[in-house]
């Protein structure tokens, strides 16, 4: 191969040079270490714990979608595009079911709470279903087909999504009830809201919940034979088409939970927000490590604080340019990701 | 006689004849149909040109390389902003503090290499990995680019949410006028392309376009055209059969995004305006949608995809509310046309329809006809048999 390369100008050749690229990318990390650093000595620590605190929150929330696309290409090496807008889907059902429920904005008490779990249980259900009929029509049918066939059914079918979700409720802001308690609580320099620790702790426990579950369960144990090798898993017995079904359908229950609290959070959803959502999220799941379920979770709380940190000590209108330069980075300097076991293939 | 005999049965040959013949009566005839009031026509066959040209550019990537890319407004953003910032009074409030008027052919090119050196430097260090990463990096350059065009930091240079107004037109030394521009027939000196002069916009892209086709078609005979296609259908062999697979895929990447900072040019000098909101994502995916629909791998096939899209997207849509909601109320179903809490109107409801068509469009040509409505034979077998393009698993050092 490097003969063949001999060809291509030094420049770019210098590019894939190990020593010459880590040494450049860790110049860049240290470059914007420092920076940070001084912006956070210079403004205080209330204001460093009050931004750490959005950034964890907002991370948690990538962190659930990112799981999703992480467990897809583990075990069929698929971008699921649709994924994004799963996760919009999530909150626009949830929205939809929740007069069913008579669950309303302003009540007092926590009267909503038993209603809440079962809207989302129901929209976990539905969600998955979607994402689950999602990979028999648009993804089986190609498994075998070249490369780029399931990749642009994956952009339609996120197309399709999107465009399901604006002829159902229109290309406005939706308003998302605003049901979670907000207390402050305080621990010395440390000020965070109930809402803040509500959306950290669901989405600890979804990630917990799914870690167990492909560590103890027999499906879980399935997915971790399907996605080291298909065909030996096969061979072994394992129902591949059930076991991939089952990935989806998980990955959906992650970004339906995420959608939801996503709106209980930041009480406002457009039918586009899967777009931006889900490429950063899956940012999150490149810079952690594509395939890596701790990894994406990784990922995802790392992408939310730097996000964070640069919304609140530098130029918001930088964020989405620096978050999808970071893909680019860890593309080009660590394709494993930060603890990848998987490598993406050359 | 004989070209006739021999290309009477290849249907690549009679889809060039059918577009070149219609290109050229296009615009007689609507001149001929509806006078003036018919300009507005040639107008949006001439803005339908620009997706043509970048049908074009995003086949060389995706159907002869079989590379996703999907960012390619990016260059066509670049290819605009260059002209944008070459040719209109915008640096003068700039650091340079000059304002340059680089002529409108030269600007062309500078735009070409320009995009063609963006997708250089995001290719080279991408193009290393697997394909489905090089469509996520797009993805992510398609949005990074337009937002840093819009950033307010850069308002000396671009001005960011306004984007840049009152851009130069091209000029020629001559031009022949006549009753489609109202004046007699005659030899116009020192001619300049002005924003009405419909016609004219549209025989330059028609121009830009036949030059585009045939930059491109010789390309793909070339050694350089089965490179790609070796690459597309197996890149282990491929690189096995002395192909250097990186350096090709590169060259893909930087032709395809050349044609679209080419297209990106000429839309800015017509529009006289570029701004941030031209490049989203959906442009991209239209064009994908285009050449998917079209037949991926094959220039005619690309060129028809694009023009039936932009012909149901920008002329049958648009009019497509008002006509149903105008039908519902003659077979007396009119109460479709109240809004309701629940229901936005039909005409609103047929406006909607839009976004879902690109996805209906994607999915179902891949699932149904993978090779599109005119595909290159080639191509049409591998999408059908499909190819043994298993991972190689050994390869596990990382890079």
């Amino acid at each position: 191969m490097s003969a063949a390369l001999a060809r291509v100008p030094v420049i770019l050749r210098s590019w894939g040079n190990t020593q010459f690229s880590s040494l450049l990318g860790l110049l860049i990390v240290a470059v914007a270490v420092a920076l940070t650093l001084g912006q956070v000595f210079a403004h205080g620590a209330t204001y460093f714990f009050q931004i750490l605190v959005i950034g964890v929150a907002d991370g948690a929330i990538y962190a659930l979608i990112a799981l999703g696309y992480t467990m897809v290409y583990g075990i069929i090496e698929l971008i699921n595009f649709a994924h994004g807008d799963v996760f919009t889907l999530g909150a626009f059902v949830s929205l939809a079911l929740m007069p069913m429920f008579g669950v309303t904005e302003g009540k007092a008490g926590i009267g909503w709470l038993f209603p809440m779990i079962l809207i989302a249980l129901a929209t976990m259900l539905i969600c998955g279903g979607i994402n689950v009929a999602i990979e028999r029509i648009a993804y089986r049918p190609l498994r075998h087909a070249p490369r780029l066939a399931p990749l642009i059914t994956a952009i339609g079918m996120s197309a399709i999504l999107e465009g399901a979700m604006y002829i159902w409720r229109g290309p406005f802001n939706l308003h998302y009830p605003d049901l979670l308690p907000d207390v402050a609580i305080n621990f010395g320099p440390i000020q965070l809201s109930t809402k803040d620790v509500i959306v950290i702790v669901v989405a600890v426990i979804m990630v917990v919940a799914l870690t167990m579950f492909i560590n103890l369960s027999k499906l879980g144990k399935a997915m971790r034979a399907t996605a080291q090798d298909r065909d030996a898993a096969q061979l072994m017995g394992i129902d591949i088409n059930r076991t991939i079904a089952a990935t989806f359908f998980i990955g959906a229950v992650l970004a339906a939970t995420g959608g939801i609290i996503y709106g209980l959070y930041i009480n406002n959803v457009t039918f586009d927000l899967g777009f931006i959502s889900g490429l950063i999220a899956f940012t999150a799941a490149v810079f952690g490590g594509i395939g890596n379920i701790p990894g994406a979770a990784l990922g995802g709380l790392l992408i939310g604080i730097i996000g964070a940190f640069n919304n609140g000590y530098f130029d918001s209108s930088w964020t989405e340019i620096i978050i999808f330069g970071i893909l680019i980075a860890t593309l080009v300097f660590r394709p494993t990701g930060l603890l990848g076991m998987r490598v993406p293939e050359k | 006689m004989d070209v006739v005999r021999e290309n009477s049965r290849n249907p690549n040959a009679i889809a060039y004849a059918v577009l070149l013949v219609g290109a050229l009566i296009f615009p007689e005839l609507m001149f001929f149909l509806g006078g003036d009031s018919n300009d507005f026509l040639v107008s949006l066959a001439a803005d339908g040109g620009v997706f043509v040209l970048m049908a074009i550019g995003l086949n060389v990537v995706v159907g002869f390389a079989g590379l996703l890319d999907l960012g390619y407004a990016a260059f066509f953003a670049i290819g605009s902003y260059t002209y944008g910032m070459l040719a209109s009074q915008q640096l003068i409030g700039s650091p340079l503090h000059t304002a340059l008027h680089v002529p409108f052919w030269i600007a062309l090119f500078v735009g070409l290499f320009i995009a063609a050196a963006a997708g250089a430097l995001l290719g080279a260090p991408t193009l290393r990995l697997r394909g489905d990463y090089l469509a996520i990096v797009t993805l992510g350059f398609g949005e990074i680019v337009p937002r840093f065009f819009k950033n307010p930091h850069l308002n000396a240079w671009t001005s960011s949410v306004n984007g840049i107004s009152a851009l130069d037109v091209p000029t020629l030394p001559a031009w022949i006028t006549g009753p489609w521009a109202g004046t007699d027939l005659a030899i116009e000196q020192n001619f300049r392309f002005v924003s009405f002069n419909y016609t004219a916009w549209y025989v330059l892209i028609v121009l830009l376009i036949i030059l585009s086709v045939l930059a491109v078609n010789n390309l793909q005979r070339s050694r350089l055209g089965r490179a790609w296609m070796a690459v597309r259908e197996d890149e282990t062999a491929a690189a096995a059969m002395g192909v250097n697979t990186v350096t090709i895929k590169l060259l893909a990447f930087a032709i395809g995004a050349s044609v679209s900072g080419f297209a990106g040019a000429f839309y800015g000098a017509k529009l006289s305006l570029v701004s941030p909101d031209q490049f989203t994502f959906i442009v991209s995916i239209t064009i994908l949608s285009m050449v998917v629909l079209g037949g991926m791998g094959n220039i005619p096939g690309a060129i028809i995809g694009a023009i039936v899209l932009y012909a149901v997207l920008y002329y049958f849509l648009p009019a497509a509310p008002q006509a149903v909601s105008g039908w519902v109320q003659a077979i007396g179903l009119g109460s479709l046309n109240n809004v309701t809490p629940n229901w936005p109107g039909l005409a609103e409801f047929v406006h909607r329809l839009q976004f879902i068509m690109f996805g209906l469009i994607l999915v179902g040509t891949m699932l149904l006809r993978p090779q599109g409505l005119l595909p290159s034979r080639l191509r049409a077998q591998e999408l059908k048999r499909g190819v043994h393009d298993e991972p190689v698993t050994s390869a596990a050092a990382p890079v």
